[in-house]
């Protein structure tokens, strides 16, 4: 027969009484949390509320000219709508994730399987990262200024009297956006590719496959959700900053929709703007400007929810993994 | 034969890794071409090569043979390629239009002054319309443009101020909570909702501002002007605060957990544990936070230029109307003629906050770096 284990004393914690201190610093902490989710919530609401009677198929699906070809009242909510903002909006981040999801992912790549993590190349490189997340996006309008129209753009001109390509552009201001959200791919997608097992590289190169081959065929595709967050993080990011196209694209009224990249265009969040500072009647205007905003919010909220998952389950992947 | 097979063998996969590694460069030369291209722009006043007197001195057409054709052509403001196009009658005809002006230009003494040298841009002046006193003025409009900067400095730092004011102290407690008193299962959930925060994009702060909250603020508080750097600043607060959690909680998370344990089994109370113990482990990390967040706030745009009521006083007072040098930028700058001196200025100020904000990045980095070796055992 076996004794009975001995029985473990039982500690009790609790019984000390009431600990005032601790529930008055839990109490004020757990305040301001929910106040800062409280005035996210007030924000929302606000937003719904009266945005909502307006915000119809009609209106996400009109432009600005009538049938006749005359030009409509942008102020007025029974006749403006905001089509032609959604398509210059969709446009605009479309061509930059084009553009920062391969340079973004290269980048990631090489910092995460490549690059040994003491060599100062490898440290400057994630200096830049971090430092072009901070830049102002008001400095981001300003190179895209300098640099793509002024620099790149005339310089594609050749000093022609009509400018094409040395004018405000979609292209531009893709590109500029491109700059600003590269740091977001890269953070991204390094992440996702340290959540990989290394047992997994291991048995491929073990299996014979080139670092390349690993990379490209095993790496990669395990590592595709955290890319997606990456592109999905860098576009709600993008969606909303209107600092960066005020001088390298977006155009205050344009009758017509863009027809090609070299094209100004009508932005979602610069129609923010204008509509709430340079109406002439606020009281009219407010039903159209509040259904813009949740046309906004709707597109970069919706897409930083669905990051967050994505992330979440990287996040929860790798915590697995090591 | 595996182990140690050359680069030389597979010329596919060397070229792939220098390809992958030219394209990793990318973000350094980003960096790089983003101060030379907003600089570049600057550098004229920088170096005072710009002149934005008014009323420059004018040369009699008679002694046009005395000038080189380089002096004669600056003098005209005229372009190479113009300059060559015209005729000496021409530029006979300029140089005395050039003379009748200077004739007929009022007496304004300030017509004289170039008003991009320093000691405009940042000490007062007694302009004519404001004798006898002396006056810091941002006034790029009209015949004189004023170009001084400090009211568009005290502006960002006003709205800034507020900005911190407000969104450290929540941030910060916001994240003790969610790090160290929350349980993990609400954990999972208050972090993402927090951060959603971030993804409120600055134009709809800004518009949330001008036309829900001012009007709130100003009945609340019954204050003079209803845009005003206190406005600004607590909407700009909000922009912060994911900002500061977001770093603040990575640096607490990051204190190891045997810190909190021990701290308990020597009978310290939760809230002990995490004030005495895990706070201070964690404070250079929090104050990384409170950098980068200052970085963000002086740095943000919409949210100023639509809530702050955009006047170019001086003033300390929190709810007078205030211009920050973000919101100034993109006000102006596309009224500026391309390549002239307002325009050039407005890449100064832009220069500037670049360096301000690229100095602070900085620090806040390093700061962060330091914490995590040190909390992670690999301190020298």
């Amino acid at each position: 027969m076996t004794a009975a284990p001995p029985k473990a004393p039982r500690l009790d914690f609790r019984s000390r009484g009431f600990d005032f201190a601790s529930f008055a610093f839990t109490g004020v902490t757990g305040l301001a949390t929910v106040f800062i989710l409280a005035i996210l919530a007030v924000i929302l609401v606000n937003v719904v509320w009266h945005g909502w009677g307006t915000f119809s198929w009609r209106f996400l699906t009109t432009g600005m000219t009538t049938a006749a070809g005359g030009a409509k009242d942008m102020f007025n909510a029974g006749e403006a709508g905001v089509l032609p903002m959604i398509i210059g909006t969709a446009l605009r981040v479309l061509v930059m994730t084009i553009v920062v999801v391969p340079v973004g992912v290269i980048t990631a790549v090489y910092l995460t399987e490549y690059a040994q993590s003491t060599a100062w190349s490898t440290r400057i490189i994630r200096g830049a990262v971090s430092n072009l997340a901070g830049v102002p996006s008001i400095v981001f309008g300003l190179f895209g200024l300098g640099f793509f129209i002024s620099f790149f753009g005339r310089g594609l001109d050749g000093g022609a009297l009509e400018p094409h390509w040395g004018k405000p552009a979609i292209l531009w201001a893709s590109l500029t956006l491109a700059v600003m959200t590269l740091p977001l791919v890269i953070v991204a997608t390094e992440e996702s590719l340290r959540a990989i097992t290394p047992g997994l590289r291991e048995a491929s190169l073990a299996l014979g496959a080139t670092k390349l081959e690993t990379i490209l065929k095993i790496v990669l595709p395990e590592a595709l959700p955290g890319i997606l967050t990456g592109g999905i993080l860098a576009v709600g990011r993008a969606g909303g900053e209107v600092a960066p196209i005020l001088f390298t694209g977006a155009a205050y009224y344009m009758r017509d929709l863009p027809h090609s990249l070299t094209d100004q265009f009508m932005d979602l969040g610069y129609h923010v703007f204008i509509l709430s500072t340079q109406s002439p009647d606020i009281e009219k205007t407010r039903p159209i400007l509040f259904a813009t905003v949740l046309a906004l919010l709707l597109l970069t909220l919706s897409l930083n929810l669905v990051a967050v998952l994505v992330r979440a389950r990287v996040r929860r992947k790798m915590r697995a993994a090591h | 034969m595996g182990i140690h097979r050359g680069h030389r063998a597979r010329p596919a996969e060397w070229l792939a890794e220098k390809f992958i590694f030219l394209v990793s460069l990318t973000a350094i030369l980003m960096v790089f071409l983003i101060f030379i291209f907003v600089a570049r722009e600057a550098l004229p006043i920088l170096f005072g090569q710009m002149n934005s007197a008014a009323a420059r001195p004018a040369i009699p057409a008679k002694e046009m043979d005395r000038l080189k054709p380089e002096e004669l052509r600056e003098y005209l403001g005229l372009t190479a390629a113009e300059f060559k196009q015209l005729d000496k009658e021409a530029l006979q005809a300029l140089m005395e239009v050039r003379e009748e002006e200077a004739k007929e230009a009022p007496k304004n003494p300030d017509a004289q002054v170039n008003t991009t040298q320093w000691r405009y841009l940042l000490g007062p002046h007694q302009w004519a319309d404001s004798r006898p006193e002396e006056r810091y003025v941002w006034q790029p409009v009209g015949r004189i443009h004023k170009y001084n900067l400090i009211p568009l400095i005290i502006g960002s730092l006003k709205t800034t101020l507020v900005a911190l004011l407000f969104s450290v102290p929540l941030a910060l407690a916001a994240a003790i909570y969610v790090s160290q008193l929350a349980s993990p299962s609400w954990k999972e959930w208050l972090k993402p909702a927090i951060e959603l925060l971030s993804g409120v994009p600055s134009v709809v702060l800004g518009f949330f501002a001008l036309i829900v909250m001012a009007t709130f603020l100003q009945g609340t508080f019954g204050y003079e002007s209803r845009l005003n750097a206190f406005v600004a600043g607590i909407a700009l607060g909000l922009a912060v605060i994911p900002v500061v959690f977001s770093i603040a909680e990575d640096a607490l998370t990051s204190v190891p957990r045997s810190y909190t344990q021990a701290a308990l089994a020597l009978g310290a109370s939760k809230w002990q544990a995490a004030w005495q113990v895990v706070l201070p482990a964690a404070a250079p990390g929090v104050f990384a936070a409170v950098v980068l967040g200052f970085g963000r706030a002086i740095g943000e745009t919409m949210i100023v230029l639509m809530a702050s009521g955009n006047a170019t006083i001086v003033s300390w007072s929190l709810f007078d109307s205030t211009r920050s040098i973000t919101a100034t930028i993109a006000a102006e700058l596309a009224e500026a003629v391309f390549g002239g001196h307002h325009y050039r200025m407005l890449f100064l100020i832009g220069a500037m906050l670049f360096v301000v904000t690229f100095l602070t990045n900085l620090a806040g980095d390093l700061i962060m770096h330091r914490l995590k070796d040190r909390l992670e055992g690999r301190a020298k």
